[in-house]
């Protein structure tokens, strides 16, 4: 298919861009493939507006008299508005937008067509193998191994070729507790406690039916990881309501009798279409400004969203602290175990491991814990707060998942390595990218689409210094610590950084933060200066001191 | 001392509200002044000064197994919920702290005991640190329009205005005593602040006596001065702080409103903030969703919204925006009151002139805009924050708002305070202590008579002792931002959680960005002698520096001088200032000599008439462990 006929006009004069903080603009406006680009005749003909489709969330048309008006809802959720004269043109130009922003067929998306303009130093694609995070668990304990029993994604298609499983469980059983798990997502290593040799693990639910169905190995699985005498923890997302209903469909939970050593908690959290309701709501709430005081609050309220960022918060310091204060281990399931399970894991890992703190170890954690662990981001993320589709499959998981990072983050701003920026960008590729990282359901998609081949990785562009650099948070001091966020409502705050970004001025906070980076900078420097002052008196002295002995 | 029946009491448990940790368990001793605990379960000497003045309320709740809960709430938002083990004794903390934190006369007021033992003329001095002429001197007056009468040194004017106040010059006595007599108890349109670069004044007053249909010429002569004073404008504001109900409803009772028809060219406009006595429920209801245990999102946000806290403080700011913007961008002089004009008025005056003029934004600055617009102007801080055992009634957390309306304002423009959010709430909790004679009364004459400048110690010099920790690390200083502009749309105003639940540690961030810059300050001066002291003892060199060193230099001066940054903002840089900034009584703060800061030793505790010292009114000294607590029930 060509781009070109989806373009009916592509090209319009004085055309005029109204978008926030800035004064409206007139130009010319462009649509490429890809982009749409408005650039206005002022010198040198600067870029004013350089949008990827696939940032476009939904368009709205209005006319007066033969003004067009093209209002542009953004996944990063900004609001674009051009005015185009001539109804033909723009309605024309509104049509194509739409056609370019949905396109249906991954490999016509801009990561397959994107060439980088920076010099790749280190392929992301293949930065975080799991044969080298292996090899890190394996310098601690040996009582697990890498199978390779889903190289042909054939056990389970949503899980990775490698997954990391307990050493005294073989392929076969594997196959056979793949069959009891929902879409064969049988239990695997998620997280390694050093401290007290604990672990977390991961699954679907497994599917007990509604007579009671049982999986010998997969119980013997489980129990591996148990310390002889010691009883497990298996953290069920759902309420056991929901579990319970899960039995009708064929799912379940783990029944007392045949997981004697283990603790069922149920902690809800919410999924699917219900959050992204909310965050519908809640962007909706941020955007009118029409509001008094009391609205505003009842919107927020009304919206969930920190309702649902307190319990997601809540059932992950659960797990870790089943995991570092009671000595046990944990399994995490809810139904599929592609979503609220996985934002359980990421989180307690953050809580628990210093390293994920990290840059480095960030990437690493949602490489692993989202893009191998078949995080369906290419459903989850094909609309953001503005979408009209309403599918089932939309919901903003991953994006919940970072607004729960950055309140730890706000809880304690010296122990992260990356800054608030680090993750508002993750987010937004996440949505809408040049890169490929984010693109397919999973790593057998991935595969068939030859990302690796084709497109770039975004940890190719984000892991160069240049880029690194604005990522670094400078307050960061490292620490070994377990961190345990408050999830009291008083500790949770709005995401003024992603959902105000666009309705009000961040000047004042911005110059903050570069003070505040200069005021350690400077520290640094003079440190730096100190010990360069020792160091020569230092030489200075023994000089002295061998000319006086000569 | 007669109150104290008990002095001791020990196996007292602390709960603590927010964790489901073990309750401390130690022992309580009453003070003279202090309500103190000692906890014995910890391993670090931990203790919890409860200042009797800060107690807004002791309950005894029904008894549990564990004993007799005593539940004392605070001034300052702390709120302490012990447990003690025999009834009796329990009922006898109980009946000496009701004694001990209502006092009835002003005499048994913490003020005139406490003795820092300085000496005498330091105390004096203190008092002189904040002179408001000089305050005015900055704004340019007197000058060709304003003049400062003593028309008021017999508070004939007024009895709750101070000797001095600022009028047009050419209003004479006959305008200004006529007035008196058609403003509600004599408060008269006064100078708050003049902005100097255009004229444009904000002036104060109370409700006139106006009734249906009333007029006094001289009231009238005073506005047409006070418009005619800023020849810039054809115009002034009148602006009634009330909701406009509310000043209809005073009518009947012959007070009132301006009727646009009897003053020239008046603009008159009311902003609805609320009375003292709906900031009082909406704080109750407020402190009631703070105190909550284990609340939902959805409880928090529901209950925040129907306290209308936040409500309230919005529109308190928007009516200082509205005043900021009338005087800035019209160009227009505001008269503003509301019934007596010492609450609602105080608010949006002092807010405004805090919006405008970067001055009021500095330590010193603070503590002018604090002495002028509140204290001089006779907000009854006495009655407001009932230092005394009174009426209920007349309690309202009139300053409290203005203390978080800075706060946001401090949220928004991180780098245009020189003080930090610790200041603020230091402030905050003398204004409840009595510690020191400022917010005593409700008026001048009342301290005068109270004789405060003789017997008391003023807080100011004391707060700019410990200048260095509520100092604002992020301050760009004085000439970065002039006038702000907030952002008031409700979404930029946030619960203030510091101050609410202040003392539910749990619940705050566990790394403080402050303190680490602060800590950043106090390194970057040692950095820096270092440097000089190894320069001094290096040799002079002819030859090049390693290149390091010559390079860093670079580094460090190219960044000076492009971004004017915080190495051009240390103490040794305030010479850059405006110098009426340092006319303002500046000399004092060397002058003053502080006792040893260590008053407070274990032997006095054990003997039970410890003098408190200056550090705080009320402080918890805690066990630095890093105990990671786990707070997500």
């Amino acid at each position: 298919m060509e781009f070109a006929e989806l373009i009916k006009t592509p090209r319009a004069d004085n055309v005029v861009l109204h978008r926030p903080f800035y004064p409206a603009v007139e130009g010319t406006l462009c649509l490429t493939g890809h982009h749409l680009i408005l650039s206005s005749r002022r010198q040198d003909n600067a870029e004013e507006l350089w949008l990827l489709h696939s940032n476009i969330d939904s368009i709205e048309k209005r006319f007066v008299g033969s003004l067009g008006t093209i209002i542009i809802k953004c996944k990063d959720l900004r609001i674009i508005q051009l005015d185009i004269p001539g109804m033909e043109e723009c309605l024309n130009i509104a049509s194509s937008i739409e056609a370019l922003s949905t396109l249906d067929s991954v490999t016509l998306m801009y990561p397959f067509f994107y060439r980088p303009m920076f010099e790749v130093v280190e392929d992301g694609w293949h930065s975080f193998l799991p044969e080298r995070e292996f090899e890190l668990l394996s310098s601690v304990t040996t009582e697990w191994r890498l199978s390779y029993v889903n190289k042909e994604f054939s056990v389970c298609p949503s899980y990775p070729p490698a997954v990391t499983v307990p050493k005294s469980i073989d392929d076969e059983a594997l196959r056979r507790v793949a069959t009891f798990r929902h879409g064969g997502r049988f239990p695997v290593l998620s997280y390694y406690h050093k401290k007290n040799g604990m672990v977390m693990m991961r699954s679907s639910q497994p599917l007990t039916g509604t007579n009671g169905r049982r999986c010998k190995e997969d119980a013997a699985l489980i129990n591996a990881t148990l310390r002889a005498g010691k009883r497990g923890y298996i953290i069920d997302t759902r309420s056991l309501n929901v579990a319970q209903q899960a039995r009708a469909k064929g799912g379940g939970f783990e029944q007392e009798v045949q997981y004697p050593q283990w603790r069922r908690i149920h902690k809800s959290v919410e999924r699917y279409n219900i959050l992204q309701e909310s965050l519908i709501k809640l962007v909706e709430a941020c955007n009118d400004q029409s509001h008094n005081m009391d609205r505003w609050l009842s919107k927020l309220e009304a919206s969930n969203w920190l309702t649902h960022i307190k319990e997601i918060l809540t059932a992950a310091c659960l797990a870790a602290q089943c995991i570092d204060r009671e000595g046990a281990s944990v399994l995490v399931h809810g139904t599929e175990g592609t979503d609220s399970t996985l934002q359980i894991t990421s989180l307690a890992q953050i809580i628990l491991d210093p390293k994920c703190r990290t840059i480095r170890g960030f990437e690493a954690l949602v490489e692993r814990e989202w893009l191998q662990a078949g995080h369906p981001f290419q459903q989850r993320c094909a609309q953001s707060a503005y979408s009209n589709s309403r599918q089932k499959w939309e919901s903003p998981v991953f994006f919940l998942f970072l607004d729960c990072v950055w309140q730890i983050l706000r809880q304690f701003p010296c122990s992260f390595e990356f800054n608030e920026h680090f993750l508002i960008m993750l987010f937004e590729h996440a949505y809408a990218s040049q890169f490929g990282t984010f693109l397919g359901n999973n790593e057998s998609e991935r595969c068939k689409l030859k990302l690796p081949q084709k497109t770039m990785s975004l940890w190719s562009w984000v892991n160069r210094p240049q880029e690194l650099s604005k990522f670094k948070n400078p307050l960061f001091e490292a620490n070994c610590l377990v961190i345990w966020p408050s999830v009291a409502p008083q500790s949770l705050q709005l995401w003024e950084g992603v959902f105000l970004r666009w309705n009000r001025s961040s000047k004042f906070l911005d110059e903050a933060y570069e003070e505040m980076n200069n005021i350690i900078e400077y520290n640094k420097e003079l440190q730096a200066k100190v010990n360069a002052l020792r160091r020569q008196l230092a030489e200075l002295e023994t000089d002295d001191g061998m000319q006086e002995s000569s | 001392m007669e109150h104290i029946t008990t002095p001791k009491v020990e196996n007292v448990k602390l709960l603590d509200r927010y964790t489901n940790r073990k309750p401390a368990n130690g022992t309580l001793y009453l003070t003279a002044t202090h309500l103190i605990y000692v906890d014995a379960s910890a391993e670090v000497r931990k203790e919890t000064w409860i200042l009797h003045h800060h107690i807004a309320t002791v309950e005894k709740l029904p008894l549990t197994t564990f004993g007799c809960p005593l539940l004392i709430h605070c001034k300052n938002f702390r709120v302490a919920h012990f447990v003690i083990g025999h009834e009796r004794d329990c009922h006898e903390v109980y009946t000496s702290l009701l004694k001990l934190s209502q006092p009835v006369k002003p005499e048994e007021l913490y003020a005139f005991s406490y003795n820092p033992k300085m000496p005498k003329d330091n105390r004096e001095i203190g008092w002189k640190l904040i002179d408001l002429k000089v305050d005015y001197q900055r704004m340019g007056i007197p000058n060709d329009f304003w003049e400062i009468t003593d028309a008021n040194k017999d508070y004939e004017v007024c009895n709750t205005y101070p000797p001095e106040i600022v009028v047009p010059k050419a209003t004479n006595k006959a305008t200004v005593f006529g007035s008196s007599k058609f403003r509600s108890r004599g408060r008269i349109p006064v100078l708050s602040y003049l902005y100097k670069e255009n004229n444009a004044a904000i002036c104060r007053c109370s409700q006139p006596l106006s009734g249906f249909s009333a007029r006094c010429v001289e009231d009238e002569q005073m506005l047409q001065a006070i418009r005619q004073a800023n020849p810039g404008s054809p115009f002034m504001y009148v602006v009634d702080t009330r909701p406009k109900l509310n000043a209809m409803a005073n009518r009947a009772a012959g007070k009132g409103y301006e009727n646009e028809d009897n003053y020239d060219n008046i603009r008159f406009k009311f902003i609805g903030i609320e009375n003292i006595h709906v900031m009082r429920s909406s704080l109750q209801k407020l402190l009631e969703v703070c105190e909550t245990k284990s609340p939902s999102m959805s409880d928090f946000l529901t209950g925040l919204e129907n306290s209308g806290w936040l409500r309230h403080i919005k529109a308190v700011m928007d009516a200082g925006v509205f005043l900021a913007k009338a005087v800035k961008e019209e160009k227009a002089s505001v008269l503003v009151h509301c019934s007596d004009g010492w609450d609602r008025t105080a608010q949006v005056c002092s807010l405004a002139s805090l919006l405008l003029d970067p001055f009021y934004r500095t330590f010193k600055g603070l503590m002018v805009l604090i002495e002028k617009e509140w204290i001089a102007m006779g907000h009854k801080f006495s009655h407001r924050c009932g230092h005394l055992d009174g009426d209920a009634k007349e309690v309202s957390p009139v300053f409290t708002q203005f203390a978080e309306c800075v706060w946001q304002l401090m949220q928004q423009f991180p780098c245009a305070f020189e003080f930090n959010e610790r200041f603020l709430l230091e402030i905050h909790d003398h204004v409840y202590s009595c510690q020191f004679g400022n917010f005593l009364g409700t008026c001048h004459r009342e301290r005068e008579a109270l004789k405060i400048f003789e017997k008391t110690h003023s807080l100011w010099p004391f707060l700019l002792q410990k200048k260095q920790e509520f100092r604002n690390p992020l301050y760009k200083g004085f000439t970065v931002y002039k006038e702000l502009k907030p952002n008031t749309l409700p979404f930029s105003f946030q619960f203030w959680c510091g101050m609410y639940n202040r003392f539910d540690k749990g619940m705050h961030p566990k790394q403080s960005v402050l303190d680490h810059l602060l800590n950043c300050m106090s390194q970057k001066i040692k950095l820096e002698d270092n440097a000089t002291d190894l320069e001094n003892k290096l040799p002079f060199l002819d030859g090049p520096l390693p290149d390091e060193v010559c390079s860093l230099s670079k580094i460090v001066n190219a960044s000076v001088e492009s971004s004017k940054t915080p190495m051009l903002n240390t103490p040794q840089d305030y010479e850059s200032e405006p110098p009426a900034l340092l006319t303002n009584g500046a000399i004092v703060e060397e002058v003053i000599i502080m006792p040893d800061q260590d008053q407070r030793n274990k032997e006095n505790l054990a003997n039970h008439h410890v003098l408190p010292d200056l550090n705080s009114t009320t402080e918890v000294i805690e066990s630095d462990a890093k105990k990671e607590k786990l707070q997500h029930q």
